[in-house]
């Protein structure tokens, strides 16, 4: 590819990705999947002399053709059943070949948990560069929930592999929602895990509709707490000054109830706070990812915004599978960003559409992130 | 009929005599370092001290660190054949891909890869080739190896196609041992793949050691079976634990938290070890320690198994005491075994948290003069800090606002004041042997962790049909059936699926026979 401008294009080390499995995994607010294996993946590949390389939206030409992909499945099973390794190269491949087209970059739709590694590792596979931004910057549990979908983007074709050798290509459905029920329907025939591919964005759309620099983020996120941890200082206060985020509480879990509901996991933890929060009560409200706080009853933040668990001892975020009763945690909230916070974002990613009419969106106090330090 | 514990850990070796909830000796020998004369000291001394007729003891428990050891320092480990059934899924990370390589070196770093694996619904992701086997089999015979670690995906699930490969192999390596990962480990290959091969490296070690311990038991004519305590608190028996050594890992702090318990009589509680540079914090629930929840690391290898949940702070009898005020510092550095040379009360000159135990009149150690020299109000000061980090630590592993009891053991658990917070503290006696009785005290286990799917049947029933299984593992494994009770059962939804399938985990503990 000629297009893009080359000076700020930069590369992912081994080290880079220690830090940037914490930090989708911080960004994940509990769901997403586990980023690790998709961590010695991108280090396979490093270590076979690939490179993945990272473009800034800034940099992308406006005819660029960008795709998002990623696996799609279980996160109970993605780590049982691993993949082959190139599903979601074969699935953009399937693209090029249904479109007759050549695919430029690779951006994620969700940075949040295991999906921050594919799109990298399929740039290295493909040679082409990966886009420093995704569609959530976050994560969420439906596909039509990224900004592609949402500033109207039609994600079909799409094209899901299996590690069989499977294509099966989605197109002309009447809605996104139908691109996200034949996806789910088809990852089940296919053994709850997959790779697929969206239709293909042009860069101008990409630069206006993707949440920027997450990547950087992921990777700034994950440094402060393994870099914390190795100095024993705080990991909670640096995260919390580099995302303009806040501390909601440090507590411990003192109940906790899932159960199954439409093929998600759904269900509350009640906290007990502890140390400066002694006496409060809190309630954490999930659907794979956290999406409601409360603090003795009154709901302070929720969904777009991002309420992140930390292990209260080390500060690696724990994910609403690995929440257990007696747990001691540090609960954080951190601002999603301006584009989930748009009416046309609110309807699709906001309270209501997790099942919360009764509850009004109200971005959670703080400097939206970006804005510079005075 | 009396039982005997015996706890090898790293400084010393334990043991007690028991009959039935009564302790009639408890003795400490010091860790040799061929293990085995130890365990015959302690053995032999402990006996003396309890006057029990040999004859009529009726089973020794043992537990050790021997296997954890032998993976931390990269010896005897036997070169392994890791043999994973998934194609054409899980290719692009092979077995072993997250070790460091010292330990991917120490055992060998052969792997293959064939034809196999199941689907979570229990589908064949491909059919087993048993042509593809046989030349895999060639080849491992070739390169003269005798133990073989054999990993299939989904097997927790469905077990067969481990089976089958592990017969189709066999009929080309007869003398090997065979390692199944469905046999060791839960959902999660690359974990219950490592243990796996980690337990098939260390078949040739176990089968030594148990030989060495049952010579041990010769040797001081105890002709009682024994058994080997795993990282559940449960017991192995013999046969078991040459064939999976791997499940010892982690069995001495549960062998001490079991033992406090026991001691205490408290089923429920927290219990504090307090050393000479660190206190271990953990709790207990249904005579059980509770399991951390994240995945353990053995000797750089990720496993998951169940590992007590464990909280320590560098805070033990040995921790140095610097500066007043503001600037009064509590370790974290400590004299460690130096104490007998370096505490005020022993005539050194550094001031520990001994030594402030001794002075405020908690303890009568060596000199108390020194340490009363430092002043009342000081040591008041000191000891109100160390107050407030054991309350910290012990406060974390707290899971309900029941106000359960502290459990105060170990060398340093002095330094535990006789209340913390709310919480009452408990002495038990013999608190200095606990591993030992722990693991005397040991059950047998059973346990099941799969994926049911509640299409045809429900939740209770895929439950019981989970209990049942558990039931029948742990009567097989040596547990008397009436004594057979649920300890512990957990079902978690597999989110992001339609249908209903649920992972349930559950276990059942019973007495031993006899």
């Amino acid at each position: 590819m000629d297009k893009p401008v080359r000076e700020k294009r930069r590369e992912v080390t081994l080290e880079d990705l220690e830090a940037i499995e914490v930090g989708a995994a911080i960004l994940g607010t509990g769901g997403g999947g586990n980023p690790y294996i998709g961590k010695l993946r991108c280090r396979q590949e490093l270590k076979k002399g690939r490179r993945i390389e990272v473009i800034g939206l800034d940099e992308l030409p406006d005819d660029a053709m960008v795709v998002s992909l990623g696996g799609i499945g279980a996160p109970v099973v993605g780590v049982e059943k691993i993949e082959q390794g190139e599903e979601c190269l074969r699935a953009m491949r399937a693209l090029e070949r249904e479109l007759g087209c050549t695919i430029d970059a690779l951006i994620a739709s969700e940075i949040g948990g295991a999906n921050a590694m594919e799109p990298m590792l399929t740039a290295a596979q493909a040679g082409i560069p990966v886009v420093d931004g995704d569609g959530m910057g976050r994560a969420f549990p439906e596909m039509q929930m990224c900004t592609w979908s949402i500033y109207g983007h039609t994600s079909t074709p799409s094209a899901m592999a299996d590690e069989k050798g499977s294509i099966v290509v989605i197109r002309d459905t009447p809605s996104e929602i139908w691109v996200e029920r034949l996806a789910r329907a088809n990852v089940v025939a296919m053994g709850a895990a997959a790779g697929i591919a969206m239709a293909p964005m042009r860069g101008d759309f990409v630069r206006r509709a993707a949440i920027p620099d997450t990547i950087t983020q992921a990777l700034a996120l994950g440094r402060a707490v393994l870099d914390a941890q190795a100095t024993n200082a705080d990991p909670v206060g640096t995260v919390i000054d580099q995302e303009a985020g806040r501390l909601l509480m440090t507590a411990k879990i003192v109940d906790l109830e899932r159960h199954l509901k439409g093929g998600f996991a759904v269900g509350h933890v009640s906290l007990e706070g502890f140390g400066e929060h002694k006496g409060q009560a809190g309630r954490i409200d999930l659907q794979n990812e956290f999406l409601v706080f409360r603090r003795n009853g009154a709901v302070e933040v929720c969904v777009p915004d991002l309420i992140v668990v930390l292990e209260a001892d080390t500060g690696l975020p724990i994910t609403t599978e690995m929440l257990r009763y007696g747990q001691r945690i540090t609960v954080l909230a951190l601002p999603c960003h301006d584009l989930l916070r748009t009416p046309e974002a609110l309807a699709v990613v906001g309270p209501a559409a997790f099942g919360y009419p009764d509850i009004t969106f109200r971005p959670m106090p703080g400097k939206p992130p970006g804005a510079q330090d005075s | 009929m009396f039982r005997i514990g015996i706890d090898v850990g790293g400084t010393n070796t334990d043991a007690v005599v028991m009959e039935g909830d009564r302790i009639l000796a408890g003795v400490k020998s010091p860790t040799t370092e061929d293990v085995m004369t130890g365990v015959v000291e302690s053995l032999t001394r402990a006996l003396d001290q309890s006057a029990v007729p040999k004859g009529q003891v009726g089973a020794v428990m043992i537990g050790t660190t021997h296997f954890t050891n032998a993976v931390v320092e990269r010896r005897h480990l036997a070169r392994t054949a890791a043999v994973r059934l998934c194609l054409p899924a899980a290719q692009c990370l092979p077995p072993m891909v997250d070790w460091p390589d010292d330990i991917r070196e120490a055992v060998g770093d052969l792997s293959w890869m064939a034809s196999g694996g199941n689907e979570f619904d229990g589908r064949e992701i491909s059919s087993l080739d048993e042509d593809e086997l046989k030349g895999i089999a060639d080849e491992i015979a070739a390169k003269g190896i005798d133990t073989v670690a054999i990993c299939s995906v989904f097997s927790p699930v469905n077990d067969e196609m481990e089976k089958k490969a592990m017969a189709v192999l066999r009929e080309r390596l007869p003398g090997a041992d065979f390692t199944l990962s469905s046999e060791i480990g839960r959902l999660g290959i690359l974990e219950r793949e490592n243990a796996a091969i980690m337990n098939a490296s260390l078949r040739a070690l176990s089968h030594r050691t148990v030989g060495a311990f049952a010579k041990a038991l010769e040797s001081v004519e105890l002709t009682c079976p024994y058994f080997i305590t795993q990282n559940d608190g449960t017991l192995m028996s013999r046969d078991f634990v040459q064939r999976y050594p791997v499940l010892t890992f982690a069995s001495g702090p549960t062998n001490s938290m079991r033992g406090a318990s026991f001691l205490s009589g408290q089923a429920d509680a927290i219990v504090a070890d307090v050393g000479g540079t660190s206190t271990d914090v953990g709790a207990i629930v249904k005579g059980f320690p509770r399991p951390a929840s994240t995945t353990v690391d053995v000797g750089g290898v990720r496993t998951n198994f169940r590992m007590p949940d464990v909280f320590s702070i560098a805070l033990g009898g040995g921790t140095i005491v610097s500066g007043d005020g503001d600037d009064m510092a509590i370790g974290p550095r400590s004299v460690g075994y130096r104490i007998f040379e370096q505490a005020l009360v022993f005539g050194g000159e550094t001031l520990t948290t001994t030594d402030v135990a001794v002075g405020l009149g908690l303890a009568e150690i060596g000199d108390a003069a020194p340490a009363r020299a430092i002043g009342g109000e000081r040591l008041a000061a000191i000891k109100a800090r160390t107050d407030a980090m054991i309350v910290n630590a012990v406060e974390r592993m707290r899971v309900s606002p029941q106000p359960i009891p502290v459990l105060a053991v170990g060398g340093g658990s002095i330094l535990i004041p006789d209340r913390l917070g709310e919480l009452p503290v408990i002495r038990p006696e013999h608190f200095s042997v606990a591993n030992a009785v722990g693991a005397a005290i040991g059950q047998i286990s059973g346990e099941v962790d799969r994926i049911f799917s509640l299409a045809s049947i429900g939740r209770e029933e895929a439950l019981a049909a989970a209990r049942a299984e558990a039931t029948e593992k742990a009567i097989a494994a040596g547990a008397r059936p009436e004594t057979i009770e649920l300890l512990d059962q957990e079902d978690v939804p597999l989110a992001y699926l339609p249908g209903s399938a649920t992972r349930i985990r559950l276990k059942v503990v019973g007495s031993l026979h006899g």
